[in-house]
């Protein structure tokens, strides 16, 4: 086991007028998550601090927050990787309104995320059995059928910091997905909707989505591979 | 004041199922689902190997040979005609979830991919086929995506980070749900004429678990409390892989693609339990084996942990002895199993390509829960009395697909299987039934219940309650049982609801409040978990997942038959036929 200081950002729309830090000592072990360690400060300390959490190993999205000034899953990192002269520095994602220690709303995050017509669009019948698809054509979208809507990307990028009707890294990531899925039809109308004065020409490719995405997507790429769709009119 | 909505159909959880059921609801009726997390959190999305269906894209198969598996797997207590319709209509679910959008790894020639999966056989030869459909090792996660993106296509209504606290049923009728909006901490009443409880697993009553905290049992708690009852709860699935000490799943498609468990003595132990199926034999033989060699001293430095290797050398080794042409390299590996190649990097600190990984069984799956018919409608008796407006399905029903122990893939299947059955079967419903009044009063009981944990002075921790329940569930309601052990552990889970009289909790706001939430969840696993070990102490044989040291054999002539548990009032068991078909039950090898 091993002494970790914790310095958390707290607030509590009920009781307090600004953000404080809340400091707490918690003992665990080295190859304890990040996440162990606010369970720890939750369960044993101050039951008041409120996080969202849920798989606990990196797969639901639920608990991306920013540790030591980077956006982390914080059941993706462990103690000993995080840990900086005894001391794990956690705040909640900027760029969404916080609504509770580090539960930020959502719901703006979402609606960037439903603009770009996140389902397959093809009203073609396709018949009794499945739609054949070459596997190098399953291939050319597999990076971005990872991503979990964690929001780690979205809220790392300085230009959807500026300005929150910049749809986002995640939305165009999605959009990817689809776009250069072979069997979808729809990619048109998500190329208009991405092509707009909200769309992907906000991205500057400062890589800090690629390097926030807990699932290793190469976001700026697939943007990137957005972008170039949208400037030549191809998808394929 | 209550806030209060009327639907013709509330789905309460957006998993697997919950998703299905509404996507198929809300073709006809109007539809709202209503889940404690954003649906793309939900555990479904943690699910990885596969989803199998007799597709017959690799080699040939067929659903009855994935029925006879499933029966086989289940130890014979599944009940054969929900096991047919599972097996038949997955085929149609897969392809259904294509035509959806889900990108299924694909075979040469653009079919859906398929792999090995333990206890899926070719059933002439018993050897392993192929019937996993994939996509990589995150199909879970590729069927949540899919499901909620077609539920957004259809403008399908969301309540997210709601908690249902209470089941409105009385007289075995159903009204609706009672919720709390977490973000405000106001209660609202959902009045509807078919409710689904869809809310998955309720896993967390174990320390070493592979669920998600969120799985708490909260919805077959309430209706426990409603005086309902549960179903062949003695029946819980103990994966064998489990990351050392965490609990994290490791999938069984480790194993599809060539992964063995070795001991101490570098044996390939599974030859001797599993002659045939080997490291492929079903989830429930392979964890009592680990086991077993733990007791016998063979665990890794005497502990009682295993390796599961997947080193491509030592795999490749294994299938020359085994006869079997494949063979694999590090890229291969790469490629089928990122995510949980990741999972082994980033928690244990090791390179499973490079090193064997240390692992334990670990907590994770219900076969029994809510009892329901074929058509997914809650029954309130071993009887099959309806209980109207109420259906369930996925995890946390018990149809009886699964029986006394679930094969790997299976769960995938029954979410999509019996999750679209149920929401074309409550829109049915739902379009020639009317809106039942509720009472004035009827978030009472839910909101009494909440307020007393507030309020309460008390002088227990919540989180020192579920440590000791996690501690002596694992002791004692685990892999192995024994009469002695259950009842200590009966008598001990009292002790706990005894405790729980007197917790505090340190939150006494109204938004976000997850003090409380979490402390009212725990209620809900000290209740399933006393019917958990109630149903373990009655059943006086060994079946499938339920492993009793003290009658160590199967008795078909005494225990054929499914558990029915109540709470309220006491604790007291029924039993109900299992519903035999094409095969009769027989010793159970691999």
């Amino acid at each position: 086991m091993i002494k970790v200081h914790l310095k958390i950002k707290r607030f509590n729309p009920e009781k307090d007028k600004k953000p404080w830090w809340g400091e707490y000592d918690v003992e665990v072990e080295p190859t304890d998550r990040v996440l162990d360690a606010l369970h720890e400060v939750k369960w044993n300390i101050d039951g008041t601090l409120a996080l969202r959490r849920s798989c606990a190993h990196g797969v639901c999205g639920s608990d991306a927050m920013r540790i030591n000034g980077r956006n982390r899953l914080a059941c993706h990192r462990l103690i000993r990787d995080e840990i900086q002269n005894g001391q794990i520095t956690i705040e909640p994602l900027l760029g969404l309104r916080v609504i509770k220690d580090l539960i930020v709303d959502m719901e703006p995050f979402f609606a960037h995320y439903r603009s770009i017509m996140p389902y397959l669009v093809n009203d073609t019948d396709p018949g009794p059995r499945e739609r054949l698809q070459s596997p190098e054509d399953r291939a050319r979208f597999d990076d971005t059928t990872k991503c979990i809507l964690c929001a780690a990307c979205t809220t790392s990028c300085p230009s959807f910091w500026a300005r929150g009707e910049y749809v986002g890294p995640a939305a165009i990531v999605q959009a990817h997905r689809f776009i250069f899925d072979s069997r979808d039809q729809g990619a048109a109308e998500r190329l208009e909707v991405l092509g707009d004065s909200n769309g992907v020409w906000r991205c500057r490719t400062v890589f800090n989505c690629t390097e926030a995405c807990p699932r290793g997507i190469e976001v700026t790429k697939a943007i990137g591979e957005v972008k170039q769709a949208i400037a030549s009119g191809k998808v394929r | 004041m209550a806030q209060y909505h009327q639907f013709d159909a509330i789905v309460v959880g957006a998993g697997g199922a919950g998703l299905m059921a509404a996507l198929y609801a809300s073709r006809s009726v109007n539809t709202a689902v209503i889940s404690k997390l954003y649906p793309t959190r939900s555990h479904t999305g943690a699910a990885q190997g596969g989803i199998s269906a007799a597709l017959g894209n690799l080699e040939p198969d067929k659903w009855e040979w994935h029925a006879y598996d499933t029966v086989k797997g289940s130890d014979f207590l599944a009940d054969q005609d929900a096991v047919d319709i599972l097996c038949r209509e997955a085929i149609d679910a897969v392809i259904d979830l294509e035509h959806m959008g889900l990108p299924f790894d694909r075979t040469p020639d653009g079919k859906i991919s398929q792999r090995r999966f333990g206890g899926h056989t070719n059933n002439e030869t018993k050897k392993p086929v192929m019937r996993a459909c994939h996509a990589a090792d995150r199909t879970g996660h590729m069927i949540l995506q899919t499901l909620y993106q077609q539920c957004i296509k259809n403008n399908v209504k969301f309540f997210d980070e709601f908690q249902v606290i209470d089941v409105l049923v009385e007289n075995n009728v159903c009204n609706g749900v009672v919720a709390v909006c977490l973000a405000t901490g106001e209660t609202h009443v959902f009045q509807a004429k078919a409710t689904m409880i869809a809310t998955g697993g309720f896993g967390k009553m174990w320390r070493i678990s592979s669920n998600a905290h969120s799985l708490t049992g909260d919805l077959p708690a309430a209706l426990l409390r409603r005086g309902l009852p549960l179903q062949d709860m003695e029946f819980y699935q103990f994966h064998p892989t489990g990351i050392y000490k965490m609990g994290i799943l490791l999938s069984e498609a480790a194993r599809g693609e060539g992964a063995v468990f070795i001991n101490n003595k570098g044996e390939r132990f599974m030859e001797r339990y599993a002659p045939t199926m080997k490291d492929l034999a079903s989830r429930d033989v392979c964890s009592r084996s680990i086991y077993q060699e733990v007791r016998a001293g063979n665990g890794i430095d005497g502990k009682d942990y295993v390796y599961l290797e997947f080193r491509p050398e030592v795999v490749n080794r294994y299938f020359q002895a085994d006869g079997n042409p494949r063979r694999v390299d590090a890229a291969y590996m790469e490629k089928r199993l990122p995510d949980i190649i990741d999972f082994v990097r980033v928690y244990m600190g090791i390179d499973p390509i490079t090193q064997p990984v240390p692992i334990q069984p670990t907590a994770h799956y219900a076969m029994g829960g809510i009892p329901t018919d074929l058509d997914t409608r809650v029954l309130a008796d071993e009887k099959g009395t309806i209980v109207e407006g109420l259906y369930a399905a996925g995890e946390v029903a018990c149809v009886s697909v699964h029986g006394a122990n679930r094969l790997g893939t299976n769960s995938l299947v029954d979410l999509v299987v019996y999750g679209k059955r149920g929401g074309i079967r409550m829109a049915e419903y739902a379009k020639q039934a009317s809106l039942r009044p509720v009472k004035q009063d009827a978030h009472k009981m839910g909101e009494a219940v909440l307020s007393a944990i507030r309020d309460n002075p008390g002088r227990e921790r919540p989180s020192s309650l579920r440590r000791d329940l996690q501690t002596l569930m694992d002791q004692d309601v685990g892999v192995f049982r024994t009469g002695a052990g259950l009842e200590d552990a009966i008598d001990r889970i009292k002790a706990l609801q005894e405790r729980y009289k007197d917790i505090h909790i340190d939150d006494k706001g109204l938004q976000f409040n997850t003090d409380l939430m979490e402390a009212w969840e725990l209620g809900c696993l000290l209740d399933l978990a006393e019917v958990t070990a109630f149903s373990a102490l009655s059943r006086t044989e060994s079946r499938g997942a339920h492993y009793r040291e003290d009658f160590p054999n199967r008795d078909d002539q005494n225990f054929l038959k499914h558990s029915v548990v109540w709470k309220n009032g006491g604790l007291r068991v029924a039993y109900k036929p299992v519903r035999l078909g094409r095969y009769a039950p027989t010793e159970r090898k691999y």
